[in-house]
């Protein structure tokens, strides 16, 4: 029975909730405290999780073909494996680059030192070859190694593998976490909750017998609850617009060599410390309603 | 006003404590409640202001059937009975005059109505002078006025009283007594059990007996009829 709520009674509501705040100083400080741990774990973890994320998604559209050509292949047979490659649907571009131009890559890449292969280059023509859609990238590079003048066709499978595979295992455990960090959490509310109830009992009963509604008497403890919540992911949402604001720095210029990038720093932190925002906002109010349920008891 | 018909009552843990309760109880009428200890004259009390539900039969208050109230009507219900108990039940942070405002303050009633009305009922029961003391530092009697007070601050058709003179000594008994004639002389109804048979044999009201869950005795002009 939500009616629209008188500002009088909407005041009384927000002093009660304060002084029942100040009533239980320590338990109010354990439970701002456990949301406050919680909420910077959860912080960390979604800003690794979504810049591994990233990272993932960049390298997986990097992915492509390497596509050796045979040694004694002859021009036209190498233009009939381009047809051949180019045929294909999954297909997106056809790049080709000669033994000698890899091999210059491979020079200006590790150093001075190759350039005694320009006698006798041990390299291989390369198609590379790029998918319209990362997944197809293995079925591809299986169609290619067929074809006649395919040396070998390789896609660095098992590095693309190992990534997905870890960034898989690392939001599990994450999630395990972080979903055991919110039920302590909220537990510790609602129990914080259940004491300020415990000891306004009388209250509440001389409250029921007069003929206050479960609403009113339910208010207190649900603003309570969120005020909880709020304190606790103040230093959570500070130290993640913070911190990420200097750990990009930091980071992404050490990145930046090897063609990594990190999110942005808006479009990082804001979708995150809203997310922050609201599961505090949750938690507490919810680590309160079930408190107040079992004892209003209706 | 009270209307039961064919009442029983069972707790979950089996006891049977009222059984065929028939009772018709008039707007302006003061009833004893009255019976050995155990007898079920709680549990009557009880089911008039809705703390309990009948496990079968009716139970009619002003005309709001308790068996089929929904959880989120009781609210209605309670701002129609008051109801006054043995150990009053005051709050002891608070004074005289927040206490009776108390019950006005939480069913949001206008500051202005909440005033005047608490002044009302405190000069009624005779505290309008110690207005701003703590419960703690007032008699017994005292205590018990401040909760007859708040029990009629929002103008209850009844009061519901269980065993309110059972802490206090003779003298005080009979001043709550007087008071309780007061309000029932306004027109308000008054249900007492008690315990107090000095009280039923002088102040001759209707007398309603349970004993064994049942009506033994009612009648309109009683006496206690145990040996106290």
């Amino acid at each position: 029975m939500i009616t629209a709520m008188k500002p009088r009674t909407f005041r009384r509501h927000f002093r009660e909730s304060f002084k029942n705040l100040r009533r239980n100083g320590w338990m109010t400080f354990a439970a701002v405290s456990a949301v406050t741990v919680t909420l910077l774990l959860t912080g960390i973890f979604l800003v690794i999780m979504l810049n591994l994320n990233k990272i993932g998604t960049d390298i997986e559209n990097d992915v492509e073909v390497r596509v050796h050509v045979k040694l004694d292949a002859t021009e036209a047979d190498k233009e009939q494996l381009r047809t051949q490659i180019e045929g294909l649907p999954e297909v997106e571009s056809v790049a080709y680059s000669s033994k000698e131009e890899e091999l210059q890559n491979i020079i200006n890449d590790m150093g001075s030192d190759f350039t005694l292969f320009e006698q006798s280059n041990p390299l291989y023509d390369v198609f590379i070859v790029k998918t319209a859609r990362p997944q197809d990238t293995p079925d591809a590079a299986r169609k290619i190694k067929q074809f006649e003048q395919t040396e070998t066709a390789v896609f660095g499978e098992e590095k693309v593998e190992n990534l997905f595979s870890f960034m898989k295992t690392a939001r599990n455990v994450g999630i395990v976490l972080v979903a055991g960090l919110l039920f302590t959490a909220m537990f510790l509310i609602s129990n914080t909750i259940k004491i300020t109830i415990f000891a306004r009992r009388k209250e509440i009963e001389i409250m029921k017998l007069v003929g206050a509604t479960n609403w009113f008497i339910r208010w207190p403890f649900l603003l309570e609850g969120l005020w909880i919540g709020l304190l606790g992911s103040i230093i959570p949402i500070a130290a993640v617009a913070v911190g990420y604001y200097y750990a990009e720095q930091a980071i992404s210029a050490k990145l930046a060599a090897h063609f990594i990038e990190f999110l942005g720093y808006i479009p990082l932190v804001v979708p995150v410390t809203a997310l922050m925002l609201a599961i505090a906002v949750f938690i507490g109010i919810w680590g309160s309603f079930i408190s107040v349920r079992r004892f209003l008891n209706v | 006003m009270i209307e039961m018909k064919d009442v029983t009552k069972k707790y979950p843990n089996g006891v049977t404590a009222l059984s065929g309760i028939d009772v018709t109880i008039k707007q302006g009428e003061f009833v004893y409640i009255v019976g050995p200890s155990g007898a079920g004259k709680s549990t009557f009390i009880k089911l008039v202001y809705r703390e309990e539900r009948p496990s079968s039969g009716t139970v009619v208050i002003g005309g709001i059937n308790t068996a089929t109230l929904k959880a989120r009507s009781i609210p209605a219900l309670r701002r129609k009975v008051g109801v006054v108990f043995q150990d009053f039940k005051l709050l002891p942070l608070l004074n005289v005059y927040e206490n009776v405002a108390f019950a006005l303050e939480v069913i949001e009633e206008e500051p202005a109505v909440i005033r005047k009305r608490v002044m009302e009922v405190l000069d009624l029961v005779g505290l309008k002078h110690k207005a701003r003391m703590l419960p703690t530092e007032l008699s017994g009697g005292e205590q018990q006025r401040i909760a007859i007070a708040r029990s009629i601050v929002n103008n209850p058709k009844v009061v519901i009283a269980d065993e309110p003179t059972g802490n206090l000594d003779p003298d005080t008994s009979w001043d709550i007594m007087k008071l309780f004639e007061t309000i029932n002389e306004r027109g308000t109804t008054i249900v007492m059990a008690t315990h107090n048979k000095d009280i039923v044999n002088t102040i001759r009201r209707r007398v309603i007996a349970i004993e064994n869950g049942r009506i033994a005795r009612d009648e309109q002009r009683g006496d206690y009829g145990y040996e106290a």
